[in-house]
């Protein structure tokens, strides 16, 4: 589902605030960067406010983040209603003690880590990341709230990419998103 | 200068009771200040954005500047709370397209931080925010990165700092906005 699809008023100036970098990080990737939504204020502004209108009142009580981007829309999401945030991080970032996930990257593999603790048994979970492509790393996000005993509600992304499918990768979780880019 | 001189505001001891003490990391002899605590205490939370927000929204600050990855999770909530752009500052590597970048040292070796050519305009009124102060190097590399591009860095604002260190820190005399004082 995407807001996008449901025409929001507010879409087109959020989707034209996304600014598409060409080869980066490698040649062939176009990179969608949010970082110019991030320069206008009332874009920014909407870009929340359309996932507050969405959760809140859904007893949404964590709003966990993927390290970076995600740390950027999750704090200001579960603020407005009423959650705690949690960030899922890179290794060896979060100090304390820590349940992993592993993923599969198109070379290698990576790992995310989330605190014992953070999260409880029970609790109504969003998973956000700025973009989803492949949806290995909101894949990653949903093992690991979901090995704690939380229910993830949905996954939010301000943009997705649909060519690459990341949608199926979810585990029949719902995806909601703003805008897409094929 | 820290907020807690302003009249000790009641909503501090509540944040500083939220920040959990992890000794040993992520070496031996580090008292390492997490915050991720805080972020699961949601009154304590917003009380520590609101914080920010009352301080600069009559500051006719344009930028807040954010220093990866902490200060993405306080920074963007203020952006938003005062009506200023948010500006991420980040290791090398991670923001597309054309950057600028500085160096600063670590205890062992350097580092950089870089900031996007073209998000600053000469003059506009910057805050720099990250969860805690201790040496304050990525802090002057921040303020380096700013004024490269002519803003004018107004106060840098960190969660949690020590004002004894200040005198330590080399924030280019520009002023340091703390909450609450580390734990020890």
């Amino acid at each position: 589902m995407s807001a996008y699809k449901d025409k929001d008023p507010r879409i087109h100036g959020i989707k034209t605030k996304i600014r598409v970098v060409p080869n980066f990080p490698k040649p062939g990737i176009m990179f969608q960067d949010i970082t110019t939504l991030l320069l206008d204020p009332q874009a920014f502004r909407d870009t929340i406010d359309l996932f507050v209108e969405r959760y809140k009142g859904k007893n949404i009580s964590v709003v966990a983040g993927i390290e970076a981007r995600g740390f950027i829309f999750g704090p200001p999401i579960a603020l407005a209603i009423g959650a705690k945030f949690v960030p899922l991080r890179k290794p060896k970032k979060l100090p304390g003690e820590v349940i992993s996930e592993e993923y599969v990257l198109e070379y290698g593999r990576d790992c995310l880590q989330m605190h014992v603790g953070a999260v409880e048994p029970g609790d109504r979970a969003l998973v956000v990341d700025d973009l989803i492509a492949t949806g290995g790393t909101l894949c990653a996000a949903m093992n690991l709230l979901e090995r704690v005993g939380a229910q993830v509600v949905e996954c939010a992304c301000v943009i997705e990419l649909p060519d690459l499918k990341g949608r199926e990768r979810l585990h029949g979780k719902p995806l909601y998103v703003l805008v897409e880019s094929h | 200068m820290r907020a807690a001189e302003n009249g000790r505001d009641p909503r501090l001891k509540a944040i500083s009771d939220a920040i959990r003490v992890v000794p040993h990391f992520p070496k031996p002899g580090i008292m390492f200040h997490d915050i991720t605590t805080l972020l699961l205490d949601h009154k304590a939370f917003k009380d520590t954005v609101d914080l920010f927000v009352e301080r600069y929204r009559d500051m006719g600050i344009s930028i807040v500047a954010g220093i990866e990855a902490r200060g993405f999770i306080f920074g963007p909530s203020i952006a938003l709370g005062i009506g200023a752009k948010f500006i991420p500052l980040r290791k090398p590597g991670k923001l597309p397209g054309r950057v600028i970048s500085e160096p600063y040292e670590l205890e062992y070796g350097t580092d950089q931080l870089e900031m996007h050519v073209g998000a600053v305009q000469p003059g506009e009124r910057t805050i720099i925010i990250d969860d805690l102060v201790a040496t304050g190097g990525t802090l002057s590399a921040a303020i380096r990165l700013l004024e490269r591009f002519q803003a004018e860095v107004v106060e840098c604002a960190c969660v949690v700092g020590s004002p004894v260190v200040q005198g330590e820190c080399e924030l280019k005399e520009k002023p340091l906005f703390v909450l609450v004082e580390p734990h020890y």
